[in-house]
């Protein structure tokens, strides 16, 4: 694991999500009803549309460009679509975002 | 040989039973009668009448003590009797007098459910349940500035108080659930009678529970709720539920449960003993109702008489008596798997009507407002009609039955494999019943395994067709759609009930309207977000997070993520300087294309998020703000140039599109709401085919509503003709708002009036001045809060969550 401060949970809206750029693309932090922090890929397998912008709901998040639903927990595609989004690992400290960016990191191979 | 009778009780199943004895076998008996109150038998049912004014005592009485006298009946009036002695077939009463009997039928009827409430013992706490009660409530009438409270929102306790409320009493129903009458009516109807109730002056209290009765020289004083209110009263009346009266068999050692136990011929335990009315249980059954006791009286009656019958019990119907009231309510009508709805509703007459289906026959109807097909509803209930035929009329009663339907289902069945239903997504017939093939059998498998009807959803109807040919009995077409997967209810009942129980947080909804998930999902939040908003401008607070993205990030998203970006031009009409603002931010921005609207503006296309406060600044400087160009709200007013310029022109057409636009924007609407004002009726502003268009004449303004051009393209129809350019835009205003209060989420105004008809919105905006005026503050109410540039908003205070809220691209590389 290798965890990188990002920002403070307030900096999230409720049932909203950020982006955060890295170098192999944007990913998208959530903040779910129970404020808890999920953070995925931020592209829609379908046609790319960026999920960060979706309605979250429940532990889930729905595309804005076609309304593909999202498991934030585990990235997969809800009711007959089919596709997965990459998650990332998240835990909060002291009202602060802890995102491991292992997987991340261009050129650093997971050990 | 004259057998002796022995009948405790003459209440009505008393009296019923024995004019039938004497009808059957007038010899037969000896009969003599007890009855704890010191008179003949009444019609129970109509005491409320007695209370409202509308009878008198002696109206309602069905056997005097002359009656009885006749039949040759030995009456003991006011005399209880307090025990049987099984073994020596012998009843005791209250005065010490033992009676032999051969046959003994009681029917002691029921006793009024007292809440053991503290202070339930005070004098002025009483049930409605006899002639005493009545009268002690009339007499409540008699003293001025009379309070009483009710407890219970049944039957028995609306009637009291709306008897007291006639009386002149001050009344407050008291009731534990969330609506009234809850086990005759749902949730709809109870909306509906609670407002009526309300209108004559009583107050209703709703899921409230009952603390204590408070008390002064032992006299009632108040009702204390667990929510500290106090409500003070100088009557209290408990009309919460009646339970059988079984102490007396109870304690002769007759088997009881809920009420005494009879078989199908009335018989106890004891064969010589028999019981009818409220106080008997049969097969689980208890009675409150008149009808199924009376056919319980016929059974006794043949089975004294020595003849077969069994009694058998059928559904029945209720109606309040309460005047202006005018309520129906009959089988059942719990949600339960396999049942539908058919509703009928009509805000402006207070009108609804709903019918349960189960398996093609009707099992439940609840009318409110218009009940005169309740009997025709009820004859189907009981018969178990199969109404498969007349479905589709069903809900409009008897009248409109007859004559050969027009069969729909034909014409899709006849389409050929590669007819295209769904426009949007490109899907054909085939396409459906290869999904319904493998196993879709549903409108949500559909729209889940094909897209078929999931964006526009105006293919709905044709989807469910396709269903219903190639399923055949195994789909039925829907009656109610729900808003989505997280309720049962319709876009239409959750309106009402935001309004009618007052829920003005989110949270209020899915918590006081049962969602089934925690917090809804994409298509319910947007909905219910408009609809509080729209119904509670100054307490609601909007809620980014529940809008689509449009809306939230105030631009239009594009295939690739990028937005556009189009600044309001009034009316149409901008300046040079305007122009060049908007020049210096596409070149500054490269904005790779700029294009002009249909709504007579300018879009720049292209932007990217993270630049839009930047550009919303630019613009702002020059004057320019959000042409809301990504709304369900106010787009744009498109006008001609009119009277200023044009040969033609009767009006000033840009100078009251302006006034308009001006007047209108930022309000959020059900769906996009676009206006078009022409000079004359050459039309060139395109005005005829706009959710609202006014196209100037000589003589005034014509205006227009629900027209469409997109998906349908329609004609707007006339609304009125108004004279000067204010109450234009007093009509427009009332019009706009009208259709904020009452529309689904995502009809236009051309779909919404469809349902509602014309004239009802003419009743509300053109004919009934007071309702247009009321419209029209209450849409300034909300302006306050919403005409504003959210763009400037956006650019000053919210800039930084444009921006990514990290960046990674250093980091990651240490």
């Amino acid at each position: 694991m290798n965890w990188i401060d990002i920002c403070s949970i307030t900096d999230i809206p409720l049932r909203g999500a950020r982006i955060v750029k890295t170098a192999v693309g944007c990913v998208a932090v959530f903040r779910t009803d129970d404020s808890e922090v999920f953070a995925t890929s931020d592209r829609c397998p379908h046609k790319g549309g960026p999920l960060s912008e979706g309605i979250v709901h429940g532990k889930a998040v729905t595309c804005p460009l076609h309304n593909w639903v999202f498991s934030l927990e585990t990235g997969e595609a809800q009711g007959a679509d089919e596709g997965q989004i990459a998650t990332f690992a998240t835990q909060i400290e002291d009202g602060r975002v802890m995102l491991d960016v292992t997987e991340l990191t261009p050129g650093v191979a997971a050990e | 040989m004259t057998q002796k009778l022995i009948i405790i009780g003459a209440g009505m199943a008393a009296g019923r039973a024995l004019e039938h004895l004497f009808e059957t076998a007038p010899d037969a008996y000896d009969v003599t009668l007890f009855n704890a109150e010191p008179h003949g038998t009444y019609n129970r049912i109509m005491l409320s009448p007695v209370l409202s004014g509308d009878k008198t005592f002696d109206e309602i009485v069905t056997h005097t003590a002359e009656w009885y006298e006749e039949q040759g009946v030995t009456c003991h009036f006011g005399e209880k009797v307090v025990k049987i002695d099984r073994a020596a077939q012998t009843v005791t009463s209250d005065n010490g007098g033992v009676l032999a009997y051969d046959k003994l039928i009681i029917a002691t009827g029921s006793n009024p459910f007292i809440v053991p409430l503290p202070g339930h013992d005070l004098d002025g706490v009483i049930a409605y349940r006899d002639l005493e009660d009545t009268n002690t409530m009339i007499a409540l009438g008699d003293k001025p500035d009379a309070k009483a409270v009710v407890i219970g929102g049944g039957l028995l306790g609306l009637e009291a108080a709306a008897g007291l409320a006639l009386r002149g009493v001050d009344v407050t129903v008291v009731h534990i659930m969330g609506h009234l009458m809850e086990r005759q009516l749902d949730e709809a109807a109870g909306y509906l009678l609670r407002k009526a109730l309300v209108d004559k002056g009583i107050t209703v209290k709703c899921s409230a529970n009952s603390k204590e009765i408070l008390g002064e020289n032992g006299k009632v004083k108040a009702l204390l709720l667990d929510d500290g209110t106090e409500l003070p009263c100088d009557l209290l009346v408990m009309a919460v539920g009646i339970r059988p009266s079984v102490a007396l068999a109870a304690e002769a050692g007759l088997a009881t449960g809920r009420g005494i136990h009879v078989d199908d011929q009335m018989v106890t335990s004891d064969a010589n003993i028999l019981s009818l009315g409220e106080c008997v249980e049969h097969n689980g059954d208890i009675f409150g109702l008149v009808a199924p006791i009376y056919d319980q009286a016929k059974v006794i009656a043949k089975t004294l008489a020595g003849e077969e019958a069994a009694f058998v019990n059928k559904d029945v119907a209720t109606k309040l008596k309460v005047t202006g009231c005018d309520l129906f309510s009959a089988g059942d009508f719990a949600e339960a798997q396999g049942r539908e709805d058919i509703v009928y509703r009509d805000p402006a007459q207070g009108v609804y009507k709903r019918l349960v289906i189960e398996d093609n026959r009707i099992v439940g109807a609840v009318m409110y407002g218009d009940t005169a097909d309740g009997n025709w509803f009820f004859g189907l209930i009981k018969d178990k009609e199969d109404i498969s035929e007349m479905r589709d009329t069903l809900i409009f009663g008897p009248a409109f039955q007859g004559g050969s339907p027009l069969d729909p289902m034909a014409a899709v069945a006849a389409l050929p494999a590669d007819a295209e239903i769904c426009g949007c997504n490109g899907v054909c017939k085939g396409q459906i019943e290869d999904a319904i093939g493998n196993g879709a059998t549903t409108l949500d498998d559909i729209k889940t395994t094909t897209k078929a009807s999931a964006s526009c959803g105006t293919c709905t109807g044709l989807v469910e067709q396709v269903l219903a040919a190639t399923l055949g009995n195994d789909f039925v077409v829907p009656a109610a759609k729900s808003v989505c997967g997280c309720t049962d209810l319709t876009h239409e009942d959750v309106r009402r009930l935001i309004k009618s129980k007052e829920l003005k947080s989110q949270p209020a909804v899915w918590q006081e309207l049962g969602w089934s998930t925690q917090n809804g999902c994409h298509v319910c939040r947007p909905a219910i977000n408009y609809y509080l908003l729209a119904d509670w401008p100054l307490e609601y607070q909007d809620d980014a997070q529940s809008r689509f993205v449009n809306e939230r990030n105030h631009a239009n998203i594009q295939k690739d993520g990028t937005y556009s970006v189009v600044p309001r031009m009034w009316g149409g009409i901008t300046t040079p300087d305007e122009l060049r603002a908007i020049a210096n931010a596409a070149d500054k921005f490269d904005v790779p294309t700029v294009k002009v609207t249909g709504g007579q503006r300018i879009d720049l296309l292209g932007v990217k998020k993270e630049d839009l406060p930047e550009i919303w600044f630019d613009l702002n400087q020059a004057g320019l703000v959000s042409g809301h160009a990504y709304s369900k709200g106010l787009r744009t007013v498109k006008t001609c140039v009119g009277s200023d310029h044009c040969r033609f022109g009767t009006q000033d057409s840009t100078g009251l599109g302006v006034k308009l636009e001006k007047h209108l924007w930022g309000s959020w609407t059900p769906h996009k709401l676009k206006l078009g004002v022409s000079g004359c009726p050459r039309n060139c502003a395109e005005a005829t085919c706009k959710d609202i268009g006014v196209v100037c004449v000589d003589s005034g303004y014509e205006i227009s509503i629900a027209g469409a051009a997109g998906m349908e393209v329609k004609e707007t129809e006339h609304l009125c003709k108004v004279t000067t350019e204010e109450e234009a835009i007093e009509v427009i205003s009332a019009m706009t708002q009208v259709y904020r209060e009452n529309a689904k989420y995502l009809d236009r105004i051309w779909k919404w009036v469809d349902k509602v008809g014309l004239d009802w919105i003419k009743g509300q905006v053109v004919e009934n001045l007071e309702a247009r005026k009321a419209l029209v503050a209450r849409f300034e109410i909300s302006q306050t809060v919403y005409r504003s540039d959210p763009w400037a908003e956006h650019a000053s205070k919210k800039a930084e969550t444009y921006q990514p809220v990290a960046k990674l691209t250093l980091e990651a590389a240490e």
